[in-house]
């Protein structure tokens, strides 16, 4: 985990954010718990969680927001709190979580005026296009749609052509078809060569986006890789859920043909990881059958993030 | 890149504050309408009029209250009510009449009526100088009337000074009010607005200069503070006669100076509050004393001569001052240097702690 100072060197000019053993507290709670992470040029890096995980935090360090209590970052090649801040700054996009623009201004205005904080960028025409929010130029922001809202910080946020990317949660709340154009936008981006870190709960937009994603819990990473990979560890074709009428032991389940893996899913639930279907759903109903439960409902889908989620954490990653 | 030549952050983030203020209606009806409107109305209850007439309710039973009301009629500038004791106590506390004669019929030592000259008895508020007022002209024109003579000749000869008039005190004391409220509420209540919705946020992660967004707030002000002086001193000229009659260079740098003074005061307030209720709290709490003790609407002079020094050491009856020096007086901007430097020293101390105290988050 530790490399050699020259192959840390020599690989410097690759990575485009580093952090270790980040520790951020609030009064006497520990938002961030000691949190690693590197992201390599070109990459999408996604921080997934539940709400309260830290992960707003940690991007708000990150973006040179909020003074760490413990650890170290590093962006581009060089740390807050220095010479290079404003150099840095010139060289990252934000999208906050939250950020209401000036409701008056227009959204040419807006793009306008974000752009004169930089020495260099795009042009705002070029800019608009690229949300495409040409037909909304003169419109005032408090006319906007929650979708157009979210293009036009990602605008201020583009406008600088940044070479690392910083989005906050930037789908939360929209309609799937705003949530699609986001994407795209984000998509765009990497093709011209640029970073992304951005946080998320949607466990869809972690797997299209990212090349690797870190889930978070209580201030920590728990598991890190590609979405494929963690989705391989769990070791499952396929999850099965299944809830039930009457008292059953996890333990009635555990060790039938076909299932790798028993969770807890609510009261009366119960959440497989199945290796072969048509192996583990014969020893399954024949198992409620044996333990006296009636099966109310059964479910079988292919395993996803949220999956990984629950098996680590035993919860899950929105409350519902 | 865009070939497309980029404007000044400066420029950029003060034309933002202009047009966010010009689309706001409500902001701009306080700037400008209600001034002009305040000083219509204190303009026209407090217009020069000739002296009025006291009012004066007449009481009590018998011919003597009939001969009281004839010689009253006959004295000049005292209007006498016929009334019933309960209507003149309600005429009197409402303010309708300023003084109550109760004529009580002579006696004689026999106890019969007579026609000896009537007793009377004035009811009047001593705490209201128009009731005070309206005894010694009713007392002397009964007097005079029943045959007292005067002992001693004196005249009278009305004086008239230029800019002495009420109107005169309250234009500069009505620049001094919205010059105060519009740089308190124009900057303040931005700034909070701006930290509550994050915004001071998202600014303060871009390369964005952070004095250049404290420095577009008075340059807009500037351009504000311009149009609402220049509003108040035409409106005051042309409508009641008011004028200037120092420099009104004079004028613009007290102006100035006094904005830039409230703007510090307006930063320092919102240097950390993240709700604007708490803001607007803070700023009433700042503006409010002001109001009432800077001589706006009448002269601090009415307060103690003890608290005196800590009054004029107050922001606000420092610019008033300075501005009726120049305005009422035509004094030279040198000679109101004890407010410029008040002003000065106001502004200074809470530009450097504000900056101190300031939260981008």
């Amino acid at each position: 985990m530790t490399p050699t100072v020259a192959t840390a060197d020599a690989f410097a000019s690759d990575i485009a954010v580093r952090c270790v053993g980040l520790v951020k507290h609030y009064d006497d709670v520990k938002a961030v718990d000691g949190l690693d992470l590197e992201v390599r040029r070109g990459e999408c890096f996604g921080l997934l969680g539940p709400n309260g995980a830290g992960k707003t935090t940690t991007v708000e360090v990150l973006e040179g927001l909020i003074r760490p209590d413990g650890g170290t970052v590093e962006l581009l090649g060089h740390r807050w709190g220095g010479r290079h801040d404003q150099w840095l700054r010139e060289r990252i996009g934000i999208q906050l979580q939250q950020t209401d623009l000036a409701d008056k201004l227009t959204v040419e205005e807006t793009t306008g005026l974000f752009r004169s904080f930089y020495p260099r960028g795009r042009g705002v025409d070029e800019t608009l296009a690229l949300l495409g929010l040409e037909s909304k130029r003169e419109a005032r922001v408090h006319k906007l749609s929650g979708g157009q809202k979210q293009r036009l910080a990602l605008a201020c946020a583009l406008v600088s052509e940044p070479e690392l990317l910083f989005l906050d949660e930037p789908t939360t709340g929209l309609d799937p078809q705003a949530r699609h154009r986001i994407w795209d936008v984000v998509e765009t981006f990497r093709e011209g060569g640029g970073s992304v870190v951005l946080t998320t709960h949607y466990m869809e937009e972690a797997a299209l986006l990212c090349d690797r994603v870190a889930i978070v819990d209580l201030g920590r990473i728990i598991a890190e890789g590609s979405p494929d990979t963690l989705v391989a560890q769990l070791d499952a074709e396929q999850i099965v859920q299944l809830r039930v009428d009457g008292d059953l032991d996890e333990e009635a389940l555990r060790g039938l043909a076909g299932v790798t893996r028993v969770d807890r899913n609510g009261g009366d639930g119960f959440r497989l990881g199945v290796s072969a279907v048509g192996e583990a759903l014969p020893a399954i109903l024949g198992a409620l059958a044996a333990g006296g439960v009636t099966l109310e409902a059964m479910i079988t889908k292919q395993p996803g993030l949220e999956d990984v989620f629950i098996h680590l954490t035993g919860r899950r990653l929105r409350d519902e | 890149m865009s070939s497309r030549r980029v404007s000044h952050p400066l420029f950029e983030l003060s034309l933002a504050r202009l047009r966010e203020f010009l689309r706001e209606p409500g902001a701009v009806f306080w700037t400008f309408g209600f001034p002009v409107l305040l000083a219509i109305g204190l303009g026209i209850a407090f217009r020069a009029k000739p002296p009025s007439q006291v009012r004066v309710a007449v009481v009590g039973q018998g011919a003597e209250v009939a001969r009281t009301v004839e010689r009253l009629e006959g004295a000049r500038g005292v209007k006498p009510l016929r009334l019933s004791s309960a209507e003149a106590a309600t005429a009197l506390r409402s303010g309708k009449v300023d003084l109550i004669v109760d004529v009580a019929p002579p006696r004689d030592p026999s106890g019969a009526a007579s026609h000896g000259p009537p007793r009377l008895i004035y009811r009047f508020d001593t705490l209201q100088p128009e009731s005070r007022y309206a005894r010694l002209l009713v007392d002397d024109a009964l007097q005079r009337a029943l045959g007292r003579r005067d002992v001693m000749k004196a005249d009278g000869r009305p004086v008239s000074a230029r800019g002495s008039r009420y109107i005169d005190f309250l234009i500069p004391g009505l620049i001094g009010l919205n010059v105060m409220g519009s740089s308190m509420w124009g900057i303040g209540y931005a700034v909070v607005l701006a930290r509550r919705r994050r915004l001071l946020k998202r600014l303060a992660a871009t390369p964005m200069r952070r004095s250049h967004y404290l420095l577009s707030f008075m340059f807009s002000r500037i351009v504000f503070l311009a149009a609402e002086v220049a509003l108040l001193v035409v409106f005051g000229w042309l409508a009641f006669g008011v004028a200037v009659r120092g420099s009104l260079l004079a004028v613009a740098v007290i102006a100035l100076l006094g904005s830039l003074c409230f703007m510090g005061l307006a930063l320092l307030v919102a240097a950390r509050p993240e709700s604007t209720e708490v803001a607007s709290g803070w700023m009433n709490a700042t503006m409010l004393p002001m109001w009432l003790l800077s001589g706006s609407f009448f002269s601090y002079e009415r307060f103690p001569e003890a608290v005196h020094p800590l009054l004029k050491a107050l922001p606000l009856t420092a610019f008033n001052d300075g501005l009726r020096a120049v305005i009422n007086d035509g004094a030279a901007l040198w000679h109101t240097w004890p407010s410029l430097a008040v002003l000065a020293a106001w502004g200074v101390g809470a530009f450097v702690l504000a900056l101190k105290l300031f939260r981008w988050q």
